[in-house]
């Protein structure tokens, strides 16, 4: 009897210790979440249209995807924005050779009309995001090129069939684009939904003033019994950020989901001392110096080594992050996320090392060797937006001013630079890249040969190999190494492209915001379900 | 009469005709497109099969000659098309706003004629006087200041001293006309007082030239009273040139009051003019355009029938 007792008490602690393990208590959960009051933010950008599926501003996710569910979204308490959970799926199972993916779905979730959601939808989502018929947009088709076809073999079954195994699927499949549709109205309009709203997320949709708000009222039959907490939000749109500032500290405003500047935060923070809660985290978006390989002498990988070790990223992580939204010295993953660097390995990575003048002197040295011992002047091209390309082309600027270079800056508008860098018009120019969930396909694909985005036109097979393993790599330690080396010969060997600084991403909200969780990506944790307002 | 303004209406057209060319053209030569611009977003990367295929969609894979003879044609019959950046039909992007910007327009000119006539009277009447110096100093420090710096203070002082802000969101007047009045007083406001200055200075100079005009002397001479002869006499006549300030004025703020609108957080014309511009949305920008250019050439034919109305002269000419 007392071996039973000691059995079912240590079973009980087991239980306990798995439950805790499995689902972490979010942060916050120690406060009982309050039922009521509406959510009032502001978004700096408007969506063009209100189909998530072809679009690729955030003005579209933070008003609309509250109206939306996902088959799987990424964990609303995750603070590296990379651990898949369930949405519309209530679990899954991946085949052992990775080539089939079988979800279960939740059953008795129904769209805003009352429609029960069945795979039939989730189908039909997915064969408009994955093979769009003629005639419609689908902006993130090519990072599905793994899937064969998606079936519904019932209706509360959902299968993906990979043509080869794809170690990013699960979390590209979390993507916060893919809102799920209903089947019958794409069958009869595949362009619906560039006009209208239907979904089974936590809000209904109530009204779009356009330039001016979005206005959504709680789901009182949302499938998460219990949630969501808000009554409705309201999302007004507001371009400048002194009027995004001033909105907030008139307590106009809760929050803005994208981001403020060091600066801003300040001055929110010393005007409202307590009223104001600031959560901050490693940005998944980031500048990079891309080299035109095609002009000299940018062609000599010395010469791109050079410049790469010119850069005193330390130094710049201190000082910039003070005026401006950058801060971690990183690799070609997030700080913090699964396929990060560790700061070991980047040390050892050309211009990582702390050792500046060493660093300068290697730079010299090499520039020596590539034949031009006296520096070279070359214009560097810059995107017309303050924060924070302008502090960071002022920063590389002086950099490589340092080892002989005499380089002119030439700012480029906003909204000429992207058809600059695609004629290739450039010899040295500032690139970015966002991305919405970190993962090494989702943000190294840019760098194949064949990349669109390949600005500076290099040709590397080494490359193009080695992100096509660590793409089809099922395990986690074997695809981290692969990383690594591309890693190493994008910014070390070759020198491809020059790595800054990553983005720091900080959001001042008003202290009476619960239950949101930051994350590296502005794109992700939008629903609102799990946010509420201490009054 | 008849004759006069007829002439004057049927020279709106062949200037619109104008407008409509120079817009087309000009926008077309600016460096970077409403498809690379919306498919590129914060990731910076799409590929050239969806830029082609958007292209087309937009109809901007056709020669320049045949984009511009379709959308000529559509013009004639009002139908500006849609929005490149949203898809939506034009005049459902412009109508609120329009309303918007139409009464911080009229709320401004009310400011201003309050304020610029009375005060220009008043310094004019009273000559060299302290009244005419305190009335120049507060003209002078409307025309010096900004109206979007104004506009900073106001929001400052309330933030600071008052801890409140003006709504973010606008209502329209029927609807809920405090809220409305609580949005759109100020920028009517900060916007009326720099108007008011330029209207005051023309008032001012415009009576003094007129006081000195010998049929005010020769009615003073008839021994007609002075309220008589300021009304009748004097301020019909002054006021040809302020009218015309004025006029300008309320045209240009319609679509002019680009920083103003970002302060107050206004979602006026101003506003949608640049980010047609920012997003290259070509449809949107020609409309706008249009608009705008409609509008000043609209307030231009009323001011050529105020003439007529005013001056005699020009109606018997």
């Amino acid at each position: 009897m007392r071996h039973r007792i000691r059995w079912i008490a240590s079973s009980f602690v087991a239980l306990v210790l798995g439950l805790t393990t499995t689902f972490p208590v979010p942060a916050g959960a120690q406060d009982k979440p309050r039922y009521g009051g509406q959510l009032d933010f502001v978004v700096p950008s408007e969506p063009p249209s209100y189909d998530a599926h072809a679009e690729e501003t955030f003005g579209v996710i933070h008003p609309i995807a509250p109206h939306y569910s996902l088959l799987v979204r990424v964990d609303p308490f995750d603070k590296t924005g990379t651990k898949p959970v369930g949405d519309l799926a209530e679990s899954w199972t991946i085949s052992k050779d990775g080539l089939v993916y079988t979800f279960k779905l939740r059953q008795g979730v129904k769209f805003h009309d009352g429609s029960e959601m069945t795979s039939k939808d989730v189908k039909a989502s997915y064969d408009k995001i994955i093979f769009p018929p003629a005639g419609v947009k689908s902006l993130r088709k090519e990072s599905y090129s793994s899937v064969e076809v998606v079936e519904a073999p019932d209706p509360h079954t959902v299968r993906f069939r990979l043509k080869y195994p794809e170690s990013s699927l699960l979390l590209n499949l979390a993507s916060p684009w893919n809102w799920i549709y209903k089947a019958d109205i794409l069958a009869k309009d595949m362009h619906w939904y560039e006009k209208n709203v239907m979904g089974t997320g936590p809000f209904l949709f109530v009204e779009h003033v356009k330039g001016s708000h979005w206005v959504g009222k709680k789901n009182p039959n949302y499938w998460d019994k219990g949630k969501p907490y808000l009554d409705g939000f309201r999302a007004t749109f507001m371009s400048s950020s002194a009027a995004q500032v001033a909105a907030i500290r008139g307590e106009r405003a809760h929050i803005q989901f994208r981001g403020f500047s060091p600066p801003e935060r300040d001055q929110l923070t010393a005007a409202l001392g307590n009223k104001i809660a600031v959560q901050e985290s490693p940005w998944d978006c980031l500048n990079f110096v891309s080299m035109h390989h095609e002009k000299k002498p940018f062609d000599d990988k010395r010469v791109r080594r050079a410049l790469s070790l010119a850069l005193d990223r330390y130094e710049a992580s201190q000082k910039l992050s003070r005026i401006t939204i950058v801060k971690d010295v990183s690799g070609i993953q997030v700080p913090g996320t699964p396929y990060a660097t560790p700061p070991a390995e980047l040390e050892k990575l050309a211009g990582y090392g702390h050792d500046i003048n060493a660093n300068r002197a290697e730079a010299k040295r090499l520039l020596r060797e590539a034949g031009v011992p006296d520096g070279f002047s070359f214009t560097f091209k810059n995107r017309g937006i303050p924060h924070p390309y302008e502090p960071i082309a002022i920063w590389l600027v002086d950099q490589w001013r340092q080892i002989g270079l005499n380089v002119k800056i030439e700012t480029i508008e906003a909204s000429a630079y992207h058809p600059m860098l695609k004629r290739g018009d450039f010899e040295v120019a500032m690139d970015f890249q966002c991305g919405f969930i970190v993962e090494p396909d989702l943000d190294l694909v840019r760098f194949v040969t064949t990349s669109d985005a390949n600005y500076g036109k290099h040709r590397d097979k080494v490359i193009d190999e080695l992100y096509r393993k660590q793409a089809r790599a099922i395990d986690v330690e074997d695809r981290k190494k692969l990383v690594r080396a591309l890693e190493k010969r994008l910014l070390d060997e070759e020198a491809h492209v020059i790595w800054t600084l990553q983005w720091h991403r900080i959001i001042p909200h008003s202290a009476k915001v619960k239950g949101w969780t930051i994350t590296p990506s502005h794109y992700l944790n939008n629903q609102l379900d799990t946010v509420w307002l201490t009054e | 009469m008849w004759k006069y303004l007829l002439k004057r209406f049927l020279l709106m057209f062949p200037t619109l005709v104008g407008v409509a060319v120079v817009t087309f053209f000009l926008i077309r030569v600016i460096p970077g497109d409403v498809v690379e611009l919306r498919l590129a977003g914060d990731r910076g990367a799409a590929s050239q099969a969806a830029i082609d295929a958007e292209r087309v969609r937009f109809g901007l894979d056709q020669p320049v000659w045949k984009q511009f003879a379709t959308w000529m044609v559509g013009v004639a019959r009002l139908d500006f098309g849609a929005s490149m950046w949203t898809g939506s039909p034009i005049w459902d992007e412009i109508k609120l706003r329009f309303a918007l910007s139409l009464q911080v327009a009229i709320m401004a000119t009310l400011v201003a004629v309050g304020l610029a006539v009375p005060l220009g009277l008043l310094a004019a009447l009273r000559q060299d006087s302290w009244i005419d110096y305190a009335v120049r100093i507060f003209s002078i420090a409307g025309l010096a200041c900004p109206s979007f710096w104004l506009g900073i203070l106001m929001i400052l002082t309330f933030l600071i001293v008052f801890k409140w802000l003006p709504p973010m969101v606008y209502t329209p007047f029927w609807v809920n006309p405090w809220q409305n009045l609580q949005q759109l007083v100020w920028p009517a406001l900060a916007v009326g007082y720099r108007y008011s200055a330029v209207a005051t200075r023309m008032t001012r100079s415009a009576m003094l030239e007129v006081l000195r005009e010998d049929y005010v002397r020769t009615a003073r001479a008839k021994g007609l009273v002075q309220r008589l002869i300021l009304v009748r006499h004097a301020l019909k006549n002054a006021m040809l040139p302020v009218l015309t300030v004025i006029a300008l004025e309320f045209a240009f703020l319609i679509g002019g009051l680009v920083v103003t609108e970002q302060v107050f957080n206004l979602n006026g014309i101003g506003l949608l003019f640049v980010q047609a511009v920012a997003h290259r949305d070509y449809t949107l920008i020609q409309a706008l355009v249009m608009l705008v250019a409609g509008i000043f050439i609209f307030v231009n034919f009323a001011m050529d029938v105020m003439y007529a109305w005013l001056d005699p002269r020009i109606r018997y000419r």
